[in-house]
């Protein structure tokens, strides 16, 4: 998998509660979700992402309440992937269970300005800053995290234990 | 080598004999949770996995309890949703509004989750049910999908990190909220993150339920795996006369390994208010400098219980809330509604001016019952003071324990239950 856009900075300990607000949680439709992605932390975000754009973060991205709406409001705003220095466990589990990809590289996020444009080879965990000529590698994904991954995610991975 | 509870409950629940702390594991789950906002997109998950029945009709318990009761139509269609599928499935575990409660104090309440347990919920305050010694945790709505259909979840087993907090006695007005703001001050919103936190010492062990189910609802906040305290009897006295089937206690062995042990003197906590817009912000209320308010929530899955509501009787009784603040006071469920109308502590909040509310999550998470418009302060027992996590991107949420919110609310600024003549 391999993704390329315009990158986004966001700061430390950026809840799910400032990804998708409560008050947008009397559904859980995609598209809906997707036009108030990231809105308590900067207002102007959900008009200014485009697909492929890139969500870069400190640490602790997606702490706080448990709701899955936060990846996927994020994965349906079009953003193709996640950098952050750290992410709270839930959002972790919640990114590769529904398939949006998240990387975890600290020197990524010291080298990555604002609007540059980067390249992400999520097999293989390298970070390209096209704009700056550097590149950076992520944490290795843990092995079973790939094989949820393979299968396409968790709904697919029980099914084809169940169905077995 | 020995192992802690956390490794214990893992290790039995994957049907192994030891864990180690990084070691991936599918366990078996006891009970598998969800509400009105995270369990229609499990239902929906479900679907697509194509299993007709749930693993097991007892263990998979729906609580619309957030949005409820109904606070519009979309809210509405979502708990419908769970109420169909709850009907559909046969689950013997269903509440709905008026035997609902906030599912955690729900829960421990009606003896559906106990000692030994493994739990997950889509809710992060999950976390909770750790005051009874069980491994209990918050997961998405996949998660949940998934463990609805298999009755299994896969874990990384966590460190564990072990707060000894020592001393007797609590100094006067101080509760298991302020203890775990403190500990949450000193080690940050990342503070355990992955990990077990283990809560221990004679502190707890003088501890009341109330006081530790609020304790292990915020491990999340240090961003925990889990939280959880030894079963002693004050576990026991309270599981007895609820546990519908049987249970298990654990406990750690003096020679299991801990990432971290991090020790307090108790004598040294006074109550605490963590200030926005983390819960790491806590400082002693006594620090808390000339903060005015005009709304007070005492509630919620962390603070909704009968101790929180007798403790905010206590403050209130005889005094008025201040002419400029609204005060909003929601026991956590049904019952306790009822014991707290029995104990005349309703007279005591109504003649107070304060607002009574049925069971609902309601305000904390800025659903309804009481949502803050740009720039209006609260203080509330709740567990999050997030931006915007209470109404208005430009609202702001004080934490602290029932005693300091209902001091506040007479006092219109935030307060000492000292200050309260």
């Amino acid at each position: 998998m391999e993704f390329q856009g315009r990158t986004w900075k966001f700061g430390a300990d950026v809840d799910t509660d400032a990804i998708i607000p409560a008050r947008y949680l009397n559904t859980s439709d995609p598209a809906e979700l997707a036009k108030h992605c990231m809105e308590d932390a900067d207002p102007e975000f959900p008009s200014k992402v485009k697909p492929g754009d890139i969500i870069v973060a400190e640490k602790n991205f997606g702490c706080g309440s448990s709701r899955e709406h936060a990846p996927i409001c994020i994965k349906a705003a079009g953003v193709s992937c996640v950098i952050a220095r750290s992410f709270a466990r839930i959002f972790y589990r919640n990114a590769f269970n529904i398939g949006l990809p998240i990387l975890e590289s600290s020197e990524a996020v010291d080298g990555i300005d604002e609007g540059d444009e980067v390249k992400v080879d999520v097999d293989n965990g390298i970070i390209y800053n096209v704009t700056k000529g550097t590149s950076f590698k992520s944490t290795a994904i843990p092995p079973f995290m790939q094989e949820l991954i393979d299968a396409g995610g968790l709904i697919n991975y029980v099914r084809g234990r169940l169905n077995r | 080598m020995g192992m802690t509870i956390t490794e214990k409950i893992l290790a039995a629940h994957a049907g192994k004999k030891t864990v180690t702390p990084g070691e991936l594991i599918s366990s078996k789950v006891d009970i598998v949770l969800g509400n009105d906002i995270t369990a229609p997109v499990a239902i929906k998950e479900f679907e697509k996995i194509g299993v007709p029945d749930v693993f097991d009709k007892e263990k998979v318990v729906l609580v619309p309890d957030h949005f409820t009761p109904n606070k519009d139509i979309k809210s509405a269609e979502q708990a419908k949703m769970l109420r169909s599928f709850a009907k559909k499935q046969g689950l013997t575990n269903y509440f709905e509004v008026g035997r609902m409660g906030i599912e955690h104090c729900l829960l421990p309440e009606q003896g559906i989750v106990l000692p030994g347990d493994v739990v997950i919920g889509a809710d992060s305050h999950t976390c909770t049910y750790g005051a009874l010694g069980a491994f209990s945790t918050g997961v998405g709505s996949t998660d949940m999908a998934a463990g609805m259909a298999s009755g299994e979840v896969w874990f990384k087993v966590p460190e564990s990190i072990k707060f000894v907090y020592n001393g007797d006695e609590l100094n006067e007005w101080v509760s298991g909220k302020d203890l775990i703001l403190h500990t949450i001050g000193d080690i940050g919103v990342d503070g355990a993150l992955y990990k077990a936190m283990e809560f221990t010492g004679p502190a707890i062990r003088n501890l009341s339920m109330d006081g530790r189910f609020t304790m292990a609802n915020m491990a999340i906040e240090a961003g925990g795996k889990n939280g959880i305290i030894e079963p002693d009897q004050t576990t026991i006295d309270y599981v007895e006369s609820r546990a519908k089937r049987p249970y298990k206690v654990y406990s750690s062995d003096d020679d299991a390994i801990y990432d971290a042990v991090i020790e307090y003197d108790v004598s040294q906590i006074e109550p605490q208010v963590a200030f926005p817009h983390l819960p790491e912000n806590s400082r002693p209320v006594s620090e808390a400098g000339n903060v005015e308010i005009d709304q007070v929530i005492i509630g919620s899955c962390t603070n909704g219980r009968m101790e929180d509501l007798r403790i905010a009787a206590k403050v209130l009784k005889g005094h008025k809330v201040h002419p400029d603040v609204r005060l909003v006071i929601i026991p956590g469920t049904q019952e306790i509604y009822k014991q707290a109308m029995k104990e005349g502590l309703f007279e005591i909040f109504v003649d107070a001016n304060a607002a009574v509310s049925t069971p609902t999550c309601g305000p904390c998470l800025g659903g309804h019952m009481g949502i803050l418009a740009k720039g209006e302060r609260a203080i509330a027992t709740t567990n999050r003071n997030f931006v915007g996590r209470m109404g208005h991107p430009e609202s702001e949420v004080y934490l602290s324990n029932p005693a300091v919110a209902a001091a506040s609310a007479i006092m219109g600024r935030i307060a000492a239950p000292g200050e309260v003549e």
